[in-house]
C-alpha cells in the first residue's frame, strides 16, 4: 500500500467571512515537487498555511501522509518567507540550522555534540559551512535562503513547505536550492513550493497547483501550463506570457 | 567607602541590596525575550496593568503577588483578543487596556485613601524592603530563572520563528501567555524596588544595551542580568547616598550604560560605524 503524501479534500478557508480559496481538492504523490502559483491574493499562501494546519478551515479535510497534520508535525518541514524573519535577531547561521533538532529533542533537552555535527552538515550540503559563526544578518538574501533551507534538511522531514524561497535570491543560490530539492524528490520525499511567477516553473517542479481562490489546474507541469487553463487564472493579467512559449 | 560600611551595618541596606541584584537579574534576563518579540510596550503595558490587582489583594488581606498576577495576565488576554477580533492595531489595543487598568488601580487606592501606599507601588523605595518583600522577589526570581532555562529552546524558536515552532507543534499561543505571565511575576518582584511607572526601563534598558554588545541569544541573557546588577547597585548607591528614589537612580543608572555602550559598542556603536564609514570613503578619493 503507497502512502498519500498530500491530500486535500473540499477545503475552504475564509478570514472573517472574506473567503480566501474554496473547493480546493487534490492529492499530491510522495516524491513530487509541487509548485503552488497563481496571481497576487489568489491565496497561494493561504493554501500553504492550511496544509500546515495553521489556520482555521471552515470545511474539508487536509491529511499528511495520511493522518491528520497534528499527529504528524514532526515529520513536516516549513521554511518561512524571508521577509517574515527579523534579520537582526542575535543568532548564528549555525544555531539557526539548529532550531532543525528541536523538534526531535526531548523536553527540557539541549542539542549536543551529534546535533551540532548533523547541523553542519546540512550547512555543508547547501555549501554554508563556511559561514557557521556568522550572524545570520551578515548573509545575502541567497545564502539566508540556503541557511534556512539547512534548517529544514536539519530537521529530517518527509514533506518539505517552502514560502516563495527564490524572491531576492541570487542565481546560484537558486540553483543550489533547486538542485537540493530535486534531491529530495528523488529521495521520495514530497516537496510543495509557493512561487510568485510563471517563469521557470516547468524546469523546477513536476506538477503544479495553479490557484485563484479555487483550483484552476492540478496536475503535470505540462497539462497546467496550457495557455488557457493559465488565462482562466490571470485573467488576462499575464497577457505578455503568450508570447513567451509557455 | 562609607556605602560599603553601611551595608556591612545595617540590615534594612542589606535586604535592600540583596533584593535590588535580584530584580536586575530577572529583569535583564526576561527583557532579552521582551525587546526580541518588539514587545516593549507591551512590557510597559502590562507593569501598569499590575496596579488593580494589588489595589484589590491590599482590600482582600491577601498577598499582592496573586492579584497583580491575575489582573496583568487578564490584561495581557485582554490586550489580544481585542487587536484579533477587531481592525484595531495592536498598539492601540495595548494603550486601550493598560491605561483602563491603571486607572481602576488609582480608583480603588484612592478609596483605600493610602496614598503612601501608592506613591511607592508607583515609584518604589527599596530602602523600605521588608523581609517579606525580599522573600517574595528572591522566590519569584527563582522561579523565573528556572522557567526560562527548562523552556529556553521553545523560548527561542517562538521568539525567532514563531510560524515554524507553530509548524513542528508548539503550542505558540500558550507560550506567550505563559512569557506574559513570567513578565507579570517579574514586574510584582520589581515594585517595591523600582515601581510599576519604572520596570519597563528595568526591562528593556539593560537588555537593549546587551543586544548592542553581542550576536548569540545565550550571550545577551547574561550580559543583560549583568548589567541589570549594575545599574540596581549604583542605583542603591546614589539613592542611599543622596536620598533621592531609588527607581529614578537605578533608571539613570541603566540608562548610562545604555548611552555608553550606543556610543563605543565595539560592532553596534555609532562612533565605531562612523570611523569606518569614514575610513572607507577616505578610501575612495
Amino acid at each position: 500500500m503507497t502512502q498519500t503524501a498530500i491530500s486535500i479534500e473540499d477545503l475552504h478557508v475564509s478570514y472573517f467571512g472574506n473567503e480566501a480559496i474554496r473547493h480546493v481538492s487534490l492529492n499530491v504523490e510522495p516524491g513530487n515537487l509541487v509548485g503552488i502559483i497563481g496571481p497576487n491574493g489568489a491565496g497561494k499562501s493561504t493554501l500553504l498555511k492550511a496544509m500546515l494546519g495553521l489556520i482555521p478551515r471552515d470545511k474539508g479535510q487536509v491529511k499528511i501522509l495520511d493522518k491528520p497534520v497534528k499527529e504528524v508535525r514532526k515529520q513536516i518541514a516549513y521554511v518561512p518567507q524571508r521577509n517574515d524573519i527579523d534579520w537582526d535577531f542575535p543568532i548564528t547561521v549555525l544555531d539557526a540550522v539548529l532550531l532543525g533538532t528541536y523538534p526531535r529533542l526531548k523536553r527540557f533537552r539541549r542539542p549536543g555534540k551529534k546535533e551540532r555535527q548533523w547541523a553542519l552538515e546540512c550547512l555543508a550540503r547547501v555549501g554554508m559551512d563556511a559561514f557557521s559563526k556568522r550572524q545570520i544578518g551578515e548573509l545575502s538574501g541567497g545564502q539566508q535562503q540556503r541557511v534556512f533551507l539547512a534548517r529544514a534538511l536539519a530537521q529530517q522531514a518527509d514533506v518539505f513547505f517552502l514560502d516563495e524561497p527564490f524572491v531576492g535570491v541570487d542565481a546560484s543560490s537558486e540553483e543550489t536550492i533547486v538542485k537540493i530539492l530535486k534531491e529530495l524528490g528523488e529521495q521520495g520525499k514530497t516537496v510543495v513550493v509557493v512561487h510568485h511567477d510563471l517563469s521557470k516553473a516547468n524546469e523546477y517542479f513536476n506538477q503544479l497547483i495553479l490557484l485563484n481562490k479555487e483550483l484552476i489546474g492540478f496536475g503535470t507541469v505540462g497539462d497546467v501550463l496550457q495557455s488557457k487553463v493559465i488565462e482562466r487564472a490571470y485573467q488576462g493579467q499575464f497577457a505578455f506570457m503568450n508570447g513567451m512559449g509557455v | 567607602m562609607e556605602f560599603l560600611e553601611a551595608i556591612m551595618h545595617y540590615e534594612f541596606l542589606q535586604k535592600a541590596l540583596l533584593t535590588s541584584i535580584m530584580v536586575g537579574i530577572i529583569c535583564g534576563v526576561i527583557g532579552c525575550f521582551i525587546i526580541l518579540r518588539g514587545m516593549a510596550l507591551m512590557g510597559d503595558a502590562i507593569s501598569h496593568a499590575v496596579l488593580p490587582g494589588v489595589a484589590i489583594s491590599y482590600m482582600l488581606g491577601i498577598n499582592f503577588f496573586f492579584g497583580a498576577v491575575f489582573s496583568g495576565v487578564l490584561t495581557a488576554i485582554a490586550i489580544g483578543f481585542v487587536s484579533q477580533n477587531s481592525r484595531i492595531k495592536h498598539d492601540t489595543s495595548i494603550g486601550i487596556m493598560f491605561t483602563a487598568a491603571f486607572a481602576a488601580g488609582i480608583i480603588v487606592i484612592t478609596m483605600l485613601k493610602s496614598s503612601t501606599d501608592l506613591y511607592h507601588i508607583l515609584f518604589g523605595n527599596v530602602l523600605a524592603v521588608r523581609s517579606s518583600d525580599m522573600w517574595i522577589t528572591l522566590g519569584t526570581g527563582v522561579v523565573v530563572l528556572m522557567a526560562v532555562y527548562l523552556f529556553y529552546k521553545e523560548l527561542l524558536v517562538t521568539s525567532f520563528d514563531e510560524t515554524m515552532g507553530a509548524a513542528y507543534g508548539l503550542p505558540v499561543r500558550l507560550i506567550h501567555y505563559f512569557l506574559m505571565t513570567l513578565l507579570t511575576m517579574v514586574t510584582v518582584a520589581s515594585l517595591q524596588t523600582v515601581g510599576i511607572v519604572l520596570v519597563v526601563a528595568m526591562l528593556i534598558t539593560p537588555a537593549a544595551t546587551a543586544y548592542l554588545l553581542t550576536d548569540r541569544l545565550s550571550i545577551m541573557i547574561f550580559i543583560s542580568a549583568g548589567l541589570g546588577v549594575v545599574s540596581a547597585v549604583v542605583g542603591l548607591y546614589f539613592s542611599f547616598t543622596y536620598n533621592l528614589a531609588s527607581g529614578a537612580t537605578i533608571v539613570m543608572a541603566a540608562t548610562a550604560l545604555f548611552i555608553l555602550t550606543f556610543l563605543f559598542s565595539p560592532k553596534h556603536g555609532l562612533l565605531w560605524k562612523m570611523i569606518k564609514t569614514r575610513k572607507k570613503r577616505a578610501s575612495l578619493i
